[in-house]
């Protein structure tokens, strides 16, 4: 098939990924302006949890991947009991450094547990493999990717517009201070977001696996990623995340493709030109 | 009655300044620490000469940290990407070193302006932007000169650092030997004159104004002091310093990686000045000595386990020490001298 289509197709699927990666992070960081750069070790998380019960236990992928949303979910209310809810009120820079610790020990701890190979994973075989359609070849588990993000997506908007709790969600990312004045309890519905966020992140990361591979420095590597599309997609909203999700997906995998000398300059350009002139993101109103 | 924070971080009550030129006249004074402080940093020569070359790298590390506090610690400006004008000072003296001019003052001189230009063309777009903005696009000029460097590699040598660099000996006499004197004398001499100039500069009515920057910019704007032309300011000279210390690695190593403008050298640098403590001109230097020589100790370590440490440090820090470990040392004998 021509190019286009295979550059566009793969980056739709990879743009995907990182839109399952960044909601919950977009959504936190609207809600409570907390900077949390220990996302991405959540997906980690969800990833490492995937391939232990697949490789280990020999449980068949799909189970596995609830258990990759818990662990997750379950991980970041555990921290957030105990050390984020402290920090609400202070810095950014505090913020930052007391996330990026975390990075750094989830980081050690990996590689500790795991070593700093590849994890291998595999795939029930009505995953694998291409389908042909009108001529041009699909990878089944990228389309298996884009319909589960697109499916997850529809969930979210559809619960972020219809039901109670999404309108107080999405009172309190509005404004905070006026929430807690109409007596939402801001602190539980963000105890709540944040790990429903870290859920998606720990399914993100599981679903990763096959796509991106998982060693230690995931939680590094992707956080760049999830950091650009959350700033360039403005924060709280899901629609910006994905669009922006999809732009860098299909920006980094065509700049990949057509002139792979540049690197990642491209992303890099782009998301700071983008940053500079509209720093409240694509769709951002802040 | 309000307190202020000196340069050691030792109390002074405004009730006691009669005008802000008394006020600052007070910080400017010596003190006895402050004195004994640079003395012991000759103790290397004669005490550990066999670690003279971790001394260079631990006062490179200091010029370094000390570059940062001034735009993080005086103007609130949180950068995640500084490691981008060590860079270029970095490979601009090793640059026109391998061209043929390897006079290491001048080269000194040249790195400095090269990472000072760069500097002041950023401070444009940096000047605009507070918290997350900021952060990302102090994140993104950091990668993005990454990358450029990388795939620059008939200029910088890509991946595989920049050979040829030859150092010419310092005043055709100083030649920079293995054991080290050289290097640490020169990185010494360095980071003291600097340091001179760093510590005139935020105890000038200039420093003062950077901290209502720091602390209300808006507040200071009302006021009529023009923030962004100060914050342009001291982020070009902040650029200048970092790009000096890069120049002296580079210099003194003869080489240069990419690793020199690499993420993790912007974290580190971080990581050194909230450990010291960030705002206080000595906290940096106490975090860059702990920081480099707990590195060293540790060496035999495999990294990915001395980031384990690290990070569970910061934590410890922010959640422990938010004013780092000379804002304890601070409460300490303030609590001691209160009890006796």
């Amino acid at each position: 098939m021509p190019p286009i289509f295979g550059v566009l197709f793969d980056g739709i699927a990879y743009g995907m990924l990182l839109f399952l990666l960044s909601v919950g992070l977009s959504v936190t960081l609207g809600m409570m302006n907390f900077v949390n750069l220990a996302h991405c070790s959540f997906a980690m998380l969800g990833g490492y949890v995937t391939v232990t019960l697949m490789n280990m236990l020999g449980w068949p992928f799909f189970a596995t991947l609830p258990a990759a949303f818990i662990a997750g979910a379950a991980a970041s209310i555990a921290l957030e009991r105990v050390l984020f809810r402290r920090f609400y009120n202070a810095s950014d820079l505090e913020q930052c450094l007391l996330t990026i610790g975390i990075v750094f020990v989830s980081i050690a701890a990996a590689a500790y547990i795991y070593g700093t190979d590849q994890q291998p994973v595999q795939l029930p075989a009505f995953l694998r493999g291409s389908i042909v359609f009108a001529g041009l070849n699909f990878a089944v588990y990228r389309l298996f990717l884009i319909a589960t993000a697109l499916i997850i997506t529809i969930v979210l908007v559809g619960a972020l517009e219809m039901t109670r709790f999404g309108a107080q969600v999405r009172a309190a990312v509005n404004n905070q201070r006026m929430a807690r004045g109409l007596g939402i309890d801001v602190d539980m519905l963000f105890a709540i977001t944040f790990a429903l966020g870290s859920g998606l992140a720990g399914l993100g990361g599981a679903l990763a696996i096959y796509l991106v591979g998982l060693d230690p420095s995931f939680a590094f590597t992707y956080l760049i990623y999830v950091l650009i599309v959350v700033s360039v997609g403005g924060l709280g909203s899901i629609g910006g995340s994905l669009a922006a999700a999809m732009l860098l997906g299909v920006s980094d995998i065509a700049g990949k493709y057509y002139v792979p000398a540049a690197g990642s300059i491209l992303i890099y350009l782009v998301m700071t030109v983008l940053i500079i002139l509209r720093p409240a993101g694509i769709f951002g109103r802040r | 009655m309000t307190i202020q924070r000196s340069s050691w971080g030792s109390s002074v009550t405004s009730a006691t300044i009669a005008s802000p030129r008394d006020y600052l006249q007070t910080q400017m004074r010596w003190r006895w620490s402050e004195i004994a402080f640079w003395f012991a940093t000759l103790l290397p020569f004669i005490v550990t000469p066999d670690y003279l070359l971790l001394a260079s790298q631990v006062a490179i590390a200091a010029l370094f940290v000390l570059s940062l506090d001034l735009i993080l610690g005086f103007a609130g400006i949180v950068s995640l990407g500084h490691a981008a004008y060590f860079g270029v000072g970095a490979y601009t003296a090793g640059l026109i070193s391998k061209w043929g001019w390897g006079e290491p003052l001048t080269g000194l001189l040249i790195a400095a302006l090269a990472a000072g230009v760069f500097g002041y063309l950023t401070s444009f777009i940096v000047a605009r932007f507070r918290h997350l903005p900021l952060i990302m696009i102090t994140l993104g000029i950091g990668l993005l000169l990454q990358e450029a460097a990388n795939s620059a590699s008939w200029l910088t040598g890509g991946f595989d650092g920049l050979q040829g660099i030859r150092t010419w000996p310092i005043a055709g006499r100083f030649r920079f030997d293995l054991y080290g004197y050289t290097a640490y004398g020169y990185a010494l001499a360095a980071l003291f004159v600097i340091f001179l100039g760093a510590r005139r500069l935020i105890h000038s009515p200039f420093g003062l104004a950077l901290r209502g920057i720091r602390d209300n910019s808006q507040r200071m704007r009302a006021i009529g002091a023009s923030t962004y032309s100060h914050i342009r300011t001291i982020y070009t000279i902040a650029a200048m310093i970092a790009g000096i210390a890069g120049a002296i690695l580079a210099q003194s190593t003869e080489t240069v990686s990419l690793e020199a403008l690499g993420f993790q050298r912007s974290a580190d640098v971080l990581v050194m000045l909230i450990l010291g403590g960030t705002g206080r001109l000595y906290g940096g230097l106490l975090g860059a000595i702990v920081y480099m020589v707990a590195r060293d100790q540790f060496s035999g370590l495999n990294p990915q386990y001395w980031y384990f440490w690290i990070g569970l440090l910061l934590i410890a820090v922010v959640v422990v020490l938010p004013n780092g470990l000379l804002g304890g040392l601070t409460l300490l004998t303030r609590r001691s001298k209160a009890a006796s």
